[in-house]
């Protein structure tokens, strides 16, 4: 997992702009996403974990040229997206796919598990109706789907069902990045192992880079090899998820964490720690952003924006107070302890 | 410790068009006085409408419901509409999962509040406006006076949900119950919210049923717990109990198939093979038997009550010392032990 990085994000933001907050006022923005920047290597798999609001749906989104960045530069294989012609982006599209996470939201309530499939393969001039065929029996096979499930509605399919509908529809034409925004958080716990699996197996078989949104730590501590942590549109602190998962350095990441319920006796003892709510995207705190619910948080805080360094090699944090030695407050357990 | 709330032999039929579905199947507990007893399982188990059956709640035309549910020396089943009106939200309180679509948008959330102890304590509008601050006050939100006036979009999910709670403790009831009351909310917000209940519970002694899927919610916050699986409650007994020495089948598999404990990074979780099975036809043995990787020809036989594992801790499994053998083992189980 080394050499050039599959995707590259360089100062990638995006602003929305709201309606005025009353008759007459000024247009106020929302700064979903702000000034991002991160690789993502070949075939390895890249956690983003946050809270509502933080972005990373909108992130993912933008990684799928579902939408523009307001600033900054993609480059995907060696090529900015956002510089293709329609025709010329659809054919790039082969490459990259998303995995949503509402199963039945994001599947065609009117079409059999068959046509949704077969659509992407038409789409791309896959090949004759039986080519097709064959091509999507051959999909269900590979996610798991019985055959006869393929003649069946969405409504007709369980959640875990419909899932592996639309990952089967995402691997179709064998892209090489998969999105995958909160796959398995619709899912019973039972049913999310179960697809949790069929992902990382498919990832081994095709070779996938993986871009694996969630808010749930221990599902990004079981799938990354890497996790980026946004809070309020910004990266706070990216890194190998073993280091992040047993050292997190930036406070939110240890808020975060900390705050996972866990089943384990200790979590008996433990209080809540952070402080206060998400402060409104519309209006964040000055300088950093987590500062009003920071434990270490002082004046420099608030007047400068802490911007991503590099601690201990491959870790990076956004934090004026984020030193190796100064960690230690409160530690939380290795999640593959 | 005396029973506030007991549930005996509850059995709950929808009808329909096709024929009749079993809900709950011989449901039988009690609930004691300062406890947090939690229902856990996976969507379709039966604990959501166990709640609603105690509320009084289910359609009375297709929900055919026999047993008894006694609050005190009353039995809830006995009770007509007006008599449960008197009790819902006055004896028993109620917080759902959703706090926006359970607040009345076009008021004030003090007049919500005022509204409940004027319906059931008689109070006049003045009372009944200071027991509302004193109950935002309660559930620990910040300028109090101020916010009465608010409307619930004014307020974020967590303060919302804060509001629900106050309302449903406005009139002191002898049981809370709370169904999936942070699903919606994010992790830091969850750990506030589920920390201000367990306090609110010694505060004001009383008792809480806390309806979730997530176990490590259960396991830091309640004192006993029920795993339900397809209308049964198929393993009971305090938490620690439950978690050192898990004796259904089902429990183990819940335990098994979570990421990051004992698991390394994509390494395979142990699924529960299948999915839930349809409530309109069940075999008469033990409903999780065919997704079970420890069951035997025995378990499809008609099933045996439950029966003791240790002091207060049941199980319905017939296998539960295969079951145990197996996962004695893991590393939520040794935690615990």
């Amino acid at each position: 997992m080394t050499g050039k990085p599959f995707l590259s994000l360089r100062g990638i933001s995006k602003t929305y702009a709201m309606g005025p907050a009353r008759l007459g006022g000024p247009v106020r923005n929302l700064h979903a996403v702000d000034d991002v920047t991160l690789d993502v290597l070949p075939g390895e798999t890249l956690g983003l974990v946050g809270e509502s609001g933080c972005g990373k749906s909108s992130l993912a989104r933008m990684i799928m040229q579902l939408e523009p960045p307001t600033s900054g530069t993609m480059v995907l294989k060696g090529r900015d997206p956002a510089e293709l012609g329609n025709a010329a982006l659809k054919e790039a599209r082969r490459d990259f796919q998303m995995v949503f996470q509402d199963p039945y939201a994001s599947l065609n309530p009117r079409m059999r598990a068959r046509a949704i499939i077969a659509e992407v393969l038409r789409n791309y001039r896959f090949g004759t109706p039986d080519q097709i065929n064959a091509r999507v029996e051959e999909l269900a096979r590979q996610v798991g789907l019985s055959a006869h499930l393929l003649d069946r509605f969405p409504h007709e399919l369980s959640g875990g069902q419909c899932q592996r509908v639309g990952i089967a529809r995402a691997i179709a034409l064998k892209p090489r990045l998969i999105v995958a925004d909160e796959p398995v958080s619709a899912l019973d716990v039972s049913i999310q192992a179960q697809i949790l699996n069929l992902i990382v197996e498919l990832q081994s078989e095709m070779g996938l880079t993986l871009v694996f949104v969630s808010h749930d730590m221990s599902v990004v501590a079981h799938v990354a090899d890497r996790v980026a942590v946004m809070y309020l549109g910004r990266l706070v602190e990216i890194g190998p998820s073993s280091d992040i998962f047993s050292r997190p350095l930036h406070p939110y990441s240890r808020t975060l964490l900390a705050a996972v319920p866990r089943p384990v006796p200790e979590a008996r003892q433990r209080h809540a720690s952070a402080r206060g709510e998400l402060p409104s995207p519309l209006n964040p705190p000055s300088g950093c952003h987590f500062r009003t619910r920071c434990p270490l948080a002082t004046e420099r805080c608030s007047a400068e924006r802490p911007q991503l360094r590099s601690i201990e090699g491959a870790r990076q944090v956004a934090c004026h107070h984020a030193d190796a030695d100064a960690v230690g407050v409160h530690v939380t357990e290795n999640l593959h302890a | 410790m005396t029973d506030t709330l007991s549930v005996e032999h509850l059995n709950l039929t929808f009808e329909n068009e096709n024929g009749a579905v079993l809900a709950l199947d011989e449901i039988s507990f009690s609930l004691a006085r300062g406890e947090i007893l939690s229902l856990v399982g996976e969507s379709g188990c039966g604990k959501s409408v166990t709640a609603m059956a105690i509320m009084g709640l289910l359609p009375p035309g297709s929900a055919k419901i026999s047993g008894s549910i006694r609050l005190g020396p009353t039995n809830l089943l006995d009770l007509n509409e007006a008599e449960l009106r008197n009790v819902r939200g006055n004896r028993i309180g109620m917080v759902f999962q959703d706090p926006m679509t359970s607040l009345d948008p076009v008021h004030t959330v003090g007049m919500q509040i005022a509204e409940v102890v004027q319906r059931h304590r008689g109070a006049d509008a003045k009372a009944a406006r200071s027991r509302a601050l004193e109950m935002l006050d309660l559930v620990r939100i910040p300028d109090a006076r101020n916010r009465l006036q608010a409307y619930p979009h004014e307020l974020s999910g967590g303060m919302r949900q804060r509001v629900m709670i106050a309302m449903a403790l406005a009139c002191n009831p002898e049981v809370l119950i709370a169904d999936e009351p942070t699903t919606a909310l994010d992790v830091t917000v969850q750990a506030q919210i589920l920390e201000l209940i367990g306090e609110l519970k010694s505060e004001l002694s009383m008792s809480v049923i806390l309806i979730t899927h997530d176990l490590g919610v259960v396991a830091s916050t309640a004192d006993r717990m029920m795993v339900m699986y397809a209308g049964r409650i198929v393993e009971e007994g305090p938490v620690e109990r439950v978690f050192s020495r898990p004796s259904h089948g089902y429990t183990a598999g819940l335990l098994q198939s979570l990421p990051g404990y004992g698991s390394t990074l994509r390494s395979h979780l142990t699924e529960i093979a299948g999915s839930v099975p349809r409530l309109d036809h069940r075999n008469p043995g033990c409903t999780f038997a065919p997704r079970c990787r420890f069951a035997t020809g025995h378990c499809n036989a008609p099933l045996p009550d439950a029966h003791e594992i240790g002091a207060n801790h049941r199980s319905l499994c017939i296998r539960d010392t295969a079951v145990f053998e197996a996962i004695s083992n893991h590393e939520i189980v040794r935690a615990w032990a």
